[in-house]
């Protein structure tokens, strides 16, 4: 936001000093759009009026804003990338971007940013694009109240919905993203901020992470979406308030956390997902007063990660709380509330007097042979189950939370 | 033969345990809907008490209802009929009375809060239970004179199949861990039909989808139609093939 105002106060004099309107449209000056972007100066407004436009690739060279009024569309016609900026302090607004075209050698967009800083691409449509916007090493970017909708194909033909490649303080706000490879796509960005998004019924991830570090996320839904959100090799990211929900598959996960060390999670919702947090190779990671609702497994934590801690979070509803696959326990469980947590609270407190160990034994055997699943809701296993939680024997002794709350935690 | 399965049909009719247990599974079943709110909440719920009661109850009546029906039994053997008319008879008698509980106690709830594809595979399901543990029963007591040890030889049938044969199966999967099991999962389940019964409803469920590999492969198998036929067949077995060693103990036997 900070950067934003910032670029916002370095733009407004040239606007207001922008001598030149160029209008495009039918019943105006001109209805190409090419002509128009050739003859603007930097610094002009193009103002496109309501019709239908099929100019093949239109490329920005120059510091211009492109607002469109009533929606124009830009039609590709599925054969070339629509709007192609080379150009910093570019502005586009407004507009209805269709129909990119596809090609297996290079990454065909709806808006493509190539190099430039400070370019701001504010409530657009942009549908049946192979990406839907794409950044490639910028920085100072927003990208605001757009609506990015895919067509649904396999995953190898299809982009992106928001695709960033190595930028940096880049703002992602209050954009709607589906039916895309992946919604939101960041790969070498920092210092950056998605928020207020909805990405949903994507093929693969509502938002892609990979070695992008400093970046904060909240307020953000990712519902229904192939596999949820994957963070991956990244360090010092912030995931707050979001929701995560509706991942529900085989291999699906509400957050996958793998490689990625020293993030905060925190008041988050999963809820309804196969796997809520899985985490591999995770470090110094807080995941702090979430709820994990009706997940498959709340948390799916392997051997690998260390030095984490569960805090203050709600586990309600979920088949499995957590599993691991070792014996080793590097990690700190305290003061959340577990819905089968079963012990008392003499001097009423609120923190229960037993310590509640999250790990089940069927959760153990699952871990080890998944084929085991074939016995989920077994009486056997309920029993099993009782028995181990009386004299712990093959669960990992030490993943225990020694203060568990009475109550769910409300906040 | 009709003609007996009609008598045998009403008298178990007018028995007060077939009413008790219809209305029983009524209350469970309207209460577990109404108590989880969420139709499938209450499905899972209903589905651990069906794969607990319904073997149970079948099994147990099935076995007093022999044993009560000992001079009856006598009686029709010394008129011209033949003994494998008469076991029969007493098969379908039972099967149909339980069959009728269960469509009543379960189907009406079902078809009231879950009109769909997982409420009519529970259904199913708790009818081939109910029609499997009727002819274990029948051939638990034919095996045996004595009602006592008869009704004992039921119970611990059903505490194998209900609670043994998981343990069992747990056991052979901790033994055999370092091999692949998943099709050897397949015929574990197919071997008990409570177990086929739990994963036929579990595989409808949304549940299935934390299976994973194995759940896959269950579902590939068992959702197609031949897997469902597979299945169909499968219980049928664990009815017809128990009856059938029933038939041919019961015409050898000394009455």
């Amino acid at each position: 936001m900070r950067y934003f105002l910032l670029f916002t106060h370095l733009l407004f004099p040239h606007w207001l000093a922008a001598t030149n309107g160029w209008h495009i449209g039918p019943g105006q000056t001109t209805s190409n759009i090419h002509q128009a972007l050739e003859q603007a100066q930097p610094g002009d407004t193009v103002w496109i009026h309501e019709g239908f436009y099929t100019e093949g690739n239109i490329a920005i060279n120059k510091p211009i804003a492109l607002i469109g009024i009533g929606f124009p569309v830009l039609d590709g016609q599925h054969n070339c990338e629509i709007i192609t900026i080379n150009a910093s302090d570019v502005l586009i607004q407004g507009l209805e971007i269709r129909n990119s075209g596809q090609l297996s050698t290079i990454d065909l967009a709806g808006i493509k940013v190539l190099s430039s800083d400070r370019v701001r691409i504010i409530n657009n449509r942009v549908l049946d694009c192979t990406f839907g916007i794409y950044l490639s090493n910028t920085n100072d970017c927003l990208i605001s109240r757009n609506e990015v909708q895919g067509v649904i194909k396999e995953e190898q033909n299809s982009g992106n919905g928001i695709h960033l490649w190595k930028c940096a303080r880049a703002v992602v706000e209050e954009n709607h993203l589906t039916g895309q490879r992946d919604g939101i796509y960041f790969e070498f960005v920092t210092d950056s901020e998605i928020k207020y998004n909805h990405s949903e019924q994507n093929l693969r991830y509502g938002l892609h992470f990979m070695f992008s570090h400093n970046d904060h996320y909240h307020h953000n839904r990712f519902h229904h979406n192939g596999a949820g959100v994957a963070v991956m090799y990244s360090r010092q990211v912030k995931m707050t308030e979001n929701e995560f929900g509706f991942n529900w598959g085989s291999s699906a996960y509400g957050l996958l956390l793998k490689d990625i060390s020293d993030s905060h999670i925190w008041k988050n919702r999963f809820e309804r997902n196969s796997a809520g947090v899985y985490m591999e190779g995770a470090s110094r990671i807080t995941l702090e007063q979430n709820i994990f609702l009706e997940n498959g497994w709340a948390l799916r934590v392997q051997a690998s990660c260390d030095a984490n801690t569960v805090r203050q979070n709600n586990f309600m509803g979920n088949s499995f709380d957590v599993s691991t696959n070792g014996s080793l326990v590097l990690n700190t469980f305290d003061s959340n509330y577990w819905d089968r947590y079963e012990g008392y609270d003499l001097n009423h407190d609120g923190i229960g007097d037993v310590p509640f160990r999250p790990v089940s034994l069927y959760a153990v055997v699952v871990e080890r042979m998944p084929y085991g699943l074939m016995l989920m809701r077994s009486f056997m296993v309920y029993l099993l189950d009782k028995a181990e939680k009386i004299i712990p024997s093959l669960t990992p002794e030490m993943l225990k939370d020694d203060a568990p709350v009475m109550q769910p935690i409300l906040w | 033969m009709f003609r007996i399965v009609k008598y045998v049909l009403y008298d178990i009719l007018q028995n007060r345990m077939v009413i008790g247990y219809t209305l029983f599974l009524l209350a469970v079943s309207f209460g577990l809907f109404n108590l989880s709110g969420e139709a499938t909440k209450g499905m899972v719920s209903l589905l651990n008490i069906i794969l607990i009661v319904t073997p149970l109850v079948s099994i147990i009546f099935s076995t007093i209802h022999f044993y009560n029906a000992t001079e009856f039994i006598e009686l029709l053997a010394a008129q011209p009929i033949r003994r494998s008319v008469l076991i029969w008879s007493e098969f379908l008698g039972l099967a149909g009375a339980l069959t009728l509980a269960v469509s009543i106690g379960i189907g009406i709830p079902v078809i009231l809060f879950a009109p769909n594809a997982t409420g009519i595979t529970l259904m199913l399901v708790a009818v081939a239970l109910s029609v499997s543990f009727v002819a274990i029963a029948l051939l638990a007591s034919v095996l045996t004179r004595d009602k006592a040890r008869g009704i004992g030889v039921a119970l611990l049938l059903w505490f194998y199949f209900a609670l043994l044969y998981d343990a069992l199966v747990l056991f052979l999967m901790f033994s055999f861990a370092d091999y692949p099991l998943e099709k050897a999962m397949l015929a574990f389940i197919a071997l008990n039909p409570i177990d086929l019964g739990r994963v036929l409803v579990l595989l409808q469920m949304d549940i299935s989808a934390l299976m994973g590999y194995t759940g896959a492969l269950f579902r590939e198998f068992l959702g197609t139609g031949w897997g469902i036929a597979f299945a169909a067949l499968v219980l049928s077995a664990w009815a017809l093939i128990p009856i059938l060693l029933a038939v041919r103990v019961f015409r050898k036997k000394d009455l």
